[in-house]
């Protein structure tokens, strides 16, 4: 079997802790919660931290706090998220978007704090040493070049997080904890496109925990595009949110697509305020949405295809907000209900 | 065989497995799972590049690394092997030339799989890049760029032609010639269980290795040849797989190291490989590209077929010259064919080399024809399973290539698929987006002859009772998770009227059990079940010869039922197995017998008619629906039906089972499993890489994508097969893919001529559709291929006496 390199292991109690740990160690310590992306990843040596810094047993990252909004511990596994009472009804498309995550073994180790920080993803990138080393490698790990597109400046990897773009949507907001303080953000400011440094996060930062407004009125929906009903990364994520008026007129909306972009894709949905979500202003927004998504040609199916789809599944999640019954297509495309 | 008419008992009947409590329990041991004392840990250094030469390599700081033992090179193994007698091109470890990334150089055994690993990273090599041949369009342009020194000519590995009645003159005289080009992409076999060996040297000094392995029996020949010892000083147990398909048939150069290794240390040497090298391992489907020329009468009959078929094999010979075969031989069984043509060619490629997977060669063929006649049916105005019902071959007919076909139950299967589908309802009728398909197959019941020339049994069993009453089975086939020890378990245990809890298997283990050739070709069951059958007919015949005297009646009419041994016409009179066993122990000494089987001579007496002839054929027929979203071209399988003839099913839970895997296998390559490669941009890189090679990456299904299927399993016993069992492990895989893409064109209108279907292709074959064009997608071109002159045979019914003959009209010249 492939075979971890060796690293030493730290099993703080405490955020204080571990974030004591992250300063001291620095650039050479790394954060593991379920471990899930980062073991493989070590394995095929992508990352080789002299020191993993493991959260599992601080206690608090697993809190879940309602009060003017939800307060999400950044620890809770996602088999714990999808248990949180009142999750579904009050932040579908989170729910949505976790219920979809990898596997059910997967999400019972898996964290939501390990989602959001997920590396991103490349068919040239997440192959072992010895595949990587038949190619030359690549600029994200040990190489010059992006195969990706050849004259690419940046690493185009992908971010390929469901419960982020959902999060985004939802409006929440994530606090990071370090030595130094600590400092609360939007989640979309977690992230740029860069497929190397993808997130804004300091490396001596924890993500302790996730804060979700009131529902207060929004209703959200996650659609996920993968080959499988289980197991696959995202090939396209959709998370839609909006406020609707009793008459079905949107107040305020938030559109993010996943996996089409090195970050989590905000796109532009002003154009829905004060309108209906009639079958012309969905098609609308959805070859908004289409047009601004960029798949490559490093990830699973034809980036073309990947591409076109975009405006079916923006529908897909508008028609769900708008109280569509989409049953019957999400058991076709997700194989389950969620 | 003269078993007594009885009613069956065990055969017949949904039983648990007699290897299930051990696996639901994790107490059956895989290779993987065994652990000698002082035991060593191997790993393989393999290749970067797709084609390059050694020119040095320098191992020495390997050698001098903490916990090492030994490193091996391609210097250490100067004999050669390839599980076919005629493709004897590969090396444990490559000694001058590289072939594939992934084609292993050296091997480090060190005392853990981390310092080994450790030390493959200290072994310097240096190559010398050579051109790159990616496609068999680029090894035919290409013939100097050669892989290997040997084959037909350039990187043609095997290029074969037969002609059984003038194909040419049958299609003239057609009233319509249909002529279609499919291409079917390879696949690999995808087993939960990577390989894994164990070699040891016993308390005798002989060598002692365990193995994930389909055919003991065949890697043992190798091991001697290569290793230069003697076979009887090898013994090699094939563990129980966790699955094989026919990934683990070909010796693997692993085996030979751990063994080398054994041999050099006198220590325990294992090796497990990775995920990774799995993938390059291989041996999956070959990627094909056919073209069918096919004559039809009016009324929808078969006249003539010309087939063409050009594989893409890889980098090693493998089975490649039977895979190269089965492309075009089984063609014939499924329908009346008068006139058949096939030639078929397999190139060398820089890649993982292609070899036996679930349905050896056949699924291709039988995916281009299947297709090719729902087109027919849609032309002629038939209905696509009528057409296929009017012309099913006939029990005990020949084909055009001289195969027997035996019993078959292909028109029930196609009536019972059908029926449970209603597809007389659904076919053309059902609304936009949503359709269902039928295709049909055959496969057949072990291959006629063994992979090396021999006149010797397929299989022997020998079967050992005692006092105690238990009774004791030995055979060299091989549990690959099948469930051929519970078959053997079963037969024997009907004969003797006992329980299958009183028997024991001992099987895949060469220096125990008698020679089995192994878990291919949906041999076992037939043959090592007649085998068993024969030795425990002896068997009981002994029980009942010694017994009838203390019951009184003669032995026809011993009765074994339940347990017990009794007179048939007073079941009161009568005594336990056990007591009947010592009673002949008494008499006949310490009692064992042995069964064996040699399948029957072919009708064909061509060269080359040795492939392709079977004691028996299976059919299926199946039935796929599908819905399809005209927007974005997503595929949906809902649900899938699908008869087969199985003759008798020994363990129905068991075939069951099976046929379910294999239509699970057989959806995954119809929609989304492909074993492929990239380059990179030439003028960046020389590099050719497997694209995939991982279990997230590899698309197969999960248990999530998988549909319904309603199994009927066709029951009409076959004399050759034991109880007039058949094989069930390949032949349902095979209709589902052109099942598949007829219901896609059922649903929307589109052809999708080549595997996997997906959705960017519906789409882009809907786009056509809208535009006016032909909605199809498929190869556009077949290249010039220079194959041979066919081998020219006459069919049974124009005279032929199964030789090769002279063609009843000059070549080359078109008949008018």
């Amino acid at each position: 079997m492939m075979r971890l390199p060796w690293f030493d292991y730290r099993a703080p109690r405490s955020v204080e802790e571990a974030a004591k740990i992250l300063a001291w160690e620095g650039n050479g310590a790394m954060l593991i919660a379920g471990g899930t992306d980062l073991l493989p990843n070590m394995k095929r040596r992508h990352q080789m931290p002299q020191t993993l810094v493991s959260v599992r047993q601080v206690e608090a990252l697993k809190k879940i706090a309602n009060g003017s909004g939800l307060r999400l511990g950044a620890g809770l596994t996602l088999t714990e998220l999808l248990a949180v009472r009142g999750l579904r009804e009050r932040y579908r498309a989170l729910a949505q978007a976790a219920a979809q995550v990898a596997t059910p073994q997967l999400r019972n180790m898996g964290t939501l704090g390990g989602n959001l920080c997920l590396d991103t993803r490349c068919t040239y990138y997440n192959q072992n040493y010895e595949w990587r080393k038949a190619i030359d490698f690549c600029m994200k790990k040990d190489g010059e070049v992006c195969w990706v597109a050849t004259a690419s400046k940046r690493c185009l990897a992908v971010s390929s997080t469901d419960t982020a773009p959902a999060l985004i949507a939802l409006g929440a907001r994530v606090k990071l904890v370090s030595a130094a303080g600590e400092r609360e953000i939007a989640l979309a400011e977690l992230y740029q496109n860069d497929g190397i440094d993808y997130l804004k996060r300091k490396p001596d930062e924890i993500l302790t925990e996730v804060l979700l407004p009131q529902p207060d009125g929004w209703r959200s929906s996650y659609w996920k595009l993968r080959r499988r009903g289980s197991f696959d990364f995202p090939l396209l994520g959709v998370a839609a949110a909006a406020k609707l008026a009793a008459d079905g007129t949107v107040e305020a909306a938030r559109l993010v697509l996943g996996a089409v972009s090195s970050h989590p894709l905000v796109i532009k949905s002003d154009a829905l305020a004060g309108r209906k979500l009639t079958d012309d202003v969905i098609a609308e927004i959805g070859e908004a949405a289409q047009s601004r998504a960029k798949p490559m040609d490093n990830t699973d199916m034809d980036l073309r295809w990947r591409k076109h789809v975009v405006a079916d599944f923006v529908g897909y999640a508008l028609r769900e907000l708008r109280g569509d019954d989409m049953s019957a297509m999400r058991l076709r495309i997700a194989k389950q209900l969620v | 065989m003269s078993a007594p008419q009885k009613r069956l008992e065990v055969v017949g009947r949904s039983r648990r497995r007699v290897d299930a409590r051990a696996k639901v329990l994790g107490q059956l041991r895989f290779a993987d799972d065994l652990v000698l004392p002082r035991m060593l840990h191997a790993k393989l250094l393999r290749s970067p590049h797709p084609h390059a030469v050694i020119e040095s390599l320098d191992a020495s700081r390997a050698r001098s690394h903490p916990g090492v033992h030994l490193v091996l090179t391609g210097r250490d193994f100067p004999v050669p092997f390839g599980i076919m007698p005629v493709s004897q091109d590969e090396y444990p470890l490559a000694p001058e030339r590289v072939r594939y990334v992934g084609d292993p150089v050296a091997a480090v055994i060190a005392r853990d799989e981390q310092t080994a690993g450790e030390a493959l990273e200290l072994i310097e090599v240096k190559y010398r890049a050579l051109p790159t041949i990616a496609t068999p369009e680029e090894a035919l342009a290409h013939p100097e760029t050669r892989i290997h020194d040997y084959g037909e000519q350039g990187n043609i590995h095997r290029n074969q032609a037969y002609e059984f009645g003038d194909v040419e003159d049958a299609l003239a005289n057609a009233d319509h010639v249909f002529e279609d080009l499919f291409f079917y992409e390879g696949n690999t076999h995808l087993p939960m269980e990577q390989q894994a060996s164990l070699a040891a040297i016993d308390g005798e000094g002989k060598l002692l290795l365990s193995s994930s392995t389909q055919n003991p029996h065949y890697l043992h020949r190798q091991l001697a040849q290569v290793l230069q010892i003697p076979a009887a000083q090898i013994r090699v147990i094939a563990c129980p797989n966790g699955g094989g398909f026919g990934g683990k048939c070909d010796p693997g150069g692993h085996e030979f190291v751990v063994c080398k290794a054994a041999l050099l240390l006198g220590r325990p040497v294992k090796i497990g490989l990775t995920r990774q090298e799995v993938f390059y391992v291989h041996r999956g489907r070959h990627p094909v590209l056919m073209k069918l020329r096919t004559g039809v009468s009016r009324d929808g009959r078969l006249t003539a077929m010309h087939l063409q078929t050009l594989l893409d094999g890889g980098a090693y010979g493998s089975h490649g010259p039977a895979s190269t075969f089965y492309t075009g031989v089984l063609t014939p069984v499924t329908y009346e064919l008068p006139r058949f043509k096939f030639e078929a060619c397999r190139v060398f490629t820089n890649k993982p080399a292609c070899g036996p997977k679930r349905g050896h060669g056949t699924p291709q063929p039988r995916f281009g024809q299947e297709v090719q006649l729902d087109k027919i049916a849609e032309k002629l105005r038939l209905d696509p399973a009528k057409l296929r019902l009017n012309m099913v071959t006939k029990p005990g007919s020949l084909t055009a290539s001289w195969l027997r076909v035996g019993t078959t139950g292909l028109a029930e299967c196609i009536r019972k698929a059908v029926e449970i589908s209603g597809w007389k309802a659904k076919h053309r009728k059902l609304p936009p987006g949503r359709g269902v398909g039928i295709a049909c197959s055959t496969y057949m019941c072990g291959a006629g002859v063994s992979i090396y020339w021999n006149k010797m049994p397929h299989s022997g069993v020998q079967l050992l009772v005692d006092r105690s009453g238990q009774v004791t089975v030995f055979c060299g086939s091989t549990e690959i998770g099948q469930g051929s020890d519970d078959v053997l378990a079963a037969i024997v245990a009907e004969v003797l009227g006992v329980d299958t809890g009183v028997v024991r298997c001992v099987t895949g283990d060469t220096g125990l059990t008698p020679v089995d050739l192994g878990s291919y070709s949906s041999r076992v069951t037939i043959m090592m079940g007649n085998a068993a059958m024969q030795a425990a007919e002896r068997m009981r015949e002994q029980i009942a010869g010694s017994v009838c005297e203390t019951l009184g009646t003669t032995p026809e009419r011993v009765a074994f039922s339940q347990g017990r041994v009794f007179a048939a016409e007073d079941p009161g009179k009568g005594m336990s197995f056990a007591e009947a066993v010592a009673i002949t122990e008494a008499k006949l000494g310490t009692l064992s017998t042995v069964g064996s089987y040699t399948p029957p001579k072919p009708p064909g007496k061509y060269k080359g008619g040795g492939v392709g002839p079977s004691p028996a054929y299976s059919f299926s027929a199946c039935v796929v629906a599908v819905e399809v979203d005209e927007k974005t071209g997503w595929i949906h399988v809902p649900k899938i039906w699908i008869a087969h003839d199985i003759g008798r099913a020994i363990n129905p839970v068991l075939a069951r089972g099976q046929v379910i895997g294999g239509v699970y296998m057989g959806l995954g390559e119809a929609l989304m499993e492909e074993q492929v490669f990239r380059r990179l941009p030439p003028k960046l890189s020389a590099a050719l890489v497997h694209r995939i090679p991982s279990m997230l990456d590899y698309k197969s299904l999960t248990a999530l994508d998988m549909p319904e299927v309603e199994v009927a399993l066709i029951e009409d016993p076959d004399p050759n097969c034991p109880f007039g069992a058949k094989e069930v492990g390949q032949g349902p895989l095979l209709p589902v893919m052109p099942a598949v893409a007829n219901a896609i064109y059922d649903a929307v209108g589109v052809r999708i001529d080549e595997l996997p279907i997906t959705p960017d292709k519906v789409l882009a074959a809907l786009e056509l559709k809208a535009q006016g064009k032909t909605p199809r997608i498929g190869p556009a071109r077949f290249p010039e291929v220079p194959y041979p002159k066919p081998m020219f045979v006459l069919p049974p019914w124009e005279g032929g006496d199964g030789n090769e003959s002279k063609m009843p009209r000059p070549l080359g010249v078109a008949a008018s």
